[in-house]
């Protein structure tokens, strides 16, 4: 007689969302624009939106996001996600639309349709990547970069007499009425991963309650053009850009204030 | 339907509207403000999209969106709007999204003025975005023509999943003349390539990125072969009293309906001249014009425009080096009368298909050749 | 504790070492040969199932490459019995 032992069952607790399709990424080993793409695909996934969903992507690191996401998906011109957006929301109010959008491509040659496509309240979402340097082009100087950075564009260290100061996008675009959602997550590390996963699902849940614009601004990595190993670079977000960059909620609907204190309590 | 009493900004925007434009998005600029102002009404009372945008870089990179999302997408402006607008042109033509575009141009360069001008003829037909391609341009020389055209531009739109152009002027755009507009269309559905959330298909992607050579070269392949299609297909242009013409003016939209009347007043005087107006300057009628330079009839060709003469290039590649090609041109948005035409052309006739140096350089003709 | 496992795709890993470091257990090691991409991917080793599932790793992974179970102990610890005579 042969009896036979059944393993202790196990149930799976983390898998690969099913909103990011199969495709290899050509993103750096460590880059957190990987971690964003697995975070709002989580998210499309658990708010069962995959099917619904139309990406913007921009012109940066992540301009083939729209083959990495597993949804219909447009490539705009640099800068121009969230005009491309509206236009596509505008045809589709009842569809999910979201930007995936860099800070040279957000915050300088596209801050005037972000702006404006906030003030319209556009009922869009900006999934913002703050990684505080242009990275497809080899490490310039972005709007965001850190006093005294240095890039292959301010070999000596941003000036911010000649060049100003890193611009705020969460802080700006929370002052504009349209703008339903604003904060700002980091990446750095497990903890913080799952708060901008929790952000990112609440800029979602804005959308689908139709409140306006929602924006959720994180801060990332760019092991490659920092020169310094993924893990470091975590820690340079950490160390570096978090005392320029506070996270934060800058504007949350009421609606769902009360709902998250209420849970809280 | 019968003819009413139309403007021609407002006749081209509610022929879009009829034609089953979905959604409109535009930035003031004179002299097509009236185009977007009637859309601002029509639009929404139809419940379809209208927008004014903060730029028109916005306004073209929306419509992007629009017609990437499956609407009958358009905008208009003027001269510095489109020159604003080029990038955004030159991602929907690399990826093959329908779009229609009416610039009623304005004098330039710069700021230059708002009074009727052709100097856009260039920016339309030979540089409307970076890249090997060129748009449909549709030239219509009064209002009837406008609205038809506009009609058709949504359509050659569609069929070729390309940008048209619909090119007129102020004179056009202010000018009121009755004509008769087209039956309200219904909106066409959905093209299966847009983007409108993937159900349960596989993902639908729009996008101008090659990044491999080999792969760009393979689209620039078919693209330059759907433009070799239309270039056979889609040629347009009026051939006026051209049978037994020995001179020929050659000039479109607002510059070839005062050539038309030019012509009329020699032929009074027994004189044989006709008219050969390109209606699509892009694909420009180039075998056409070349035949009639090729039946050994025509002692010369006047080229008319308001412009420096940047058709000009075209006519003279199309006609070779047998028979002549003068031009006579008006500029910084001064709108040639007939007179100064039939005198240009009577000189010619005179001058046995050379113009005098008088016309060649009178202040007012500019001087080619 | 809790146990658990984790199956990381070698061929996606590109050997970043994040999840590495997220690990409070440290049962995550490099490997010593190259995937077909040329990247060191990540190893689970966890010789004594010191592994808890707490999916810390699989949180911070760029690229989706791990995938997580945790054991469920089985309902009072009796062995199921399973099979046919022979
Ligand atoms: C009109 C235009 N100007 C410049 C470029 C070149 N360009 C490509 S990506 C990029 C910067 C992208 O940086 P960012 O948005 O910060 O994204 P990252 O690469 O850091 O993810 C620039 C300047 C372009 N493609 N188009
Ligand atoms: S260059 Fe920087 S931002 Fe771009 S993929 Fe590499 S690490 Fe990421
Ligand atoms: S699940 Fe937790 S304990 Fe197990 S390998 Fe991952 S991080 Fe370490
Ligand atoms: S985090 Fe992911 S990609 Fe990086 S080493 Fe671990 S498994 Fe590989």
């Amino acid at each position: 007689m042969v009896t036979q032992l059944v393993e202790p069952t196990e149930k799976l607790v983390y898998q690969r969302p099913d909103s990011l399709a199969e495709l290899y990424t050509h993103y750096c080993p460590g880059c957190t624009h990987g971690t964003a793409h697995r975070l709002v695909a989580e998210v499309l996934d658990e708010l069962r939106l995959q099917n619904d969903t139309i990406l913007v992507a921009s012109v940066g690191c992540s301009v083939f996001s729209y083959k990495y996401f597993d949804v219909d998906a447009a490539e705009a011109a640099h800068g121009r996600a969230c005009a491309m957006a509206t236009g596509i929301k505008r045809v589709h109010p009842d569809k999910i639309v979201f930007t995936y959008q860099g800070d040279g491509d957000l915050a300088s040659i596209g801050l005037a349709e972000t702006m404006h496509a906030a003030i319209r309240g556009e009922n869009i979402t900006v999934i913002f990547i703050n990684n505080a340097i242009y990275g497809m082009t080899g490490g310039q100087m972005a709007p965001t970069t850190l006093p005294g950075q240095e890039t292959t564009s301010s070999p000596f260290g941003r000036d911010v007499r000649l060049t100003g100061n890193p611009i705020h996008v969460a802080e700006l675009l929370a002052a504009i009425p349209g703008t339903a959602y604003s904060v700002r997550r980091s990446m750095h590390d497990a903890r913080h991963v799952l708060q901008a996963k929790k952000a990112i699902q609440t800029a979602f849940t804005v959308q689908q309650q139709g409140l306006g614009f929602s924006i959720v601004e994180l801060l990332s990595s760019c092991p490659t053009n920092w020169k310094m190993t993924p893990n470091e670079a975590l820690s340079w977000v950490r160390d570096n850009m978090l005392p320029v960059y506070p996270l934060g909620d800058y504007k949350v609907p009421e609606s769902l204030q009360s709902t998250k204190r209420g849970k809280r309590d | 339907m019968s003819k009413e009493l139309l403007k021609g900004n407002i006749a081209i925007a509610e022929a879009a509207v009829r034609a089953g434009c979905e959604a409109y998005f535009g930035y003031p600029i004179t002299p097509q403000t009236e185009l977007l102002e009637h859309m601002s009404s029509r639009m929404l009372e139809l419940g379809r999209v209208f927008l004014q945008s903060e730029s028109e870089v916005a306004a073209i990179n929306m419509v992007y969106g629009a017609a990437s999302a499956g609407a009958r997408a358009m905008t208009s402006s003027s001269s510095p709007g489109i020159s604003l607008m080029q990038e955004g042109l030159s991602y929907i033509v690399g990826s093959e999204v329908p779009a229609v575009i009416v610039d009623v141009v304005r004098g330039g360069p710069g700021l230059g003025n708002i009074q009727p001008s052709q100097g856009d003829y260039n920016q339309l037909v030979k540089s409307a975005g970076h890249g090997d391609y060129h748009p449909i341009v549709l030239a219509p020389a009064n209002i009837q023509e406008a609205i038809d055209l506009t009609v058709l531009a949504f359509d050659l739109a569609d069929v070729y999943r390309t940008l048209v152009f619909v090119v007129a002027d102020g004179t056009l755009g202010q000018m009121m003349e009755p004509a008769e507009l087209p039956p309200m269309r219904a909106l066409r559905p959905r093209p299966e390539w847009a983007l409108t959330g993937k159900g349960e298909r596989p993902q639908n992607i729009i996008s101008s990125i090659y990044l491999s050579a080999d792969l760009l070269e393979a689209f620039n392949q078919k693209l330059q072969a759907k433009l070799a299609l239309i270039a056979q297909r889609e040629v347009r242009y009026e051939a006026y009293q051209l049978e037994d013409a020995e001179y020929v003016v050659v000039a479109f939209g607002t510059v070839g309906r005062i050539a038309k009347t030019a012509v009329q007043n020699l032929r009074r005087q027994g004189i044989a001249v006709g008219l050969f107006r390109p209606i699509t300057l892009w694909p420009f009628p180039e075998k056409q014009l070349s035949e009639l330079a090729d039946s050994g009839r025509i002692k010369a060709f006047l080229v008319t425009e308001m412009n420096a003469g940047q058709m000009l290039q075209d006519v003279r590649l199309a006609v070779g080096r047998d028979v002549p090609v003068h031009f006579y041109g008006r500029m910084g948005g001064v709108v040639p009368m007939p007179e100064e035409i039939e005198t240009a052309l009577a000189e010619l006739v005179n001058g046995n298909g050379r113009l005098p140096k008088t016309i060649l350089e009178g202040k007012n003709g500019h001087p080619t050749r | 504790m809790a146990t658990g496992r984790i199956v990381i795709d070698v061929e996606r890993c590109k050997g970043c070492e994040l999840c590495l470091e997220a690990c409070p257990q440290h049962v995550i090691e490099m490997g010593n040969f190259f995937n077909g991409k040329g990247y060191r991917p990540a190893m689970l080793v966890d010789p004594r199932h010191e592994c808890t599932g707490c999916a810390l790793c699989a949180v911070v992974c760029p690229d989706g490459c791990i995938t997580v179970y945790r054991d469920v102990p089985a309902p009072k610890a009796q062995p199921v019995l399973k099979g046919v005579p022979a």
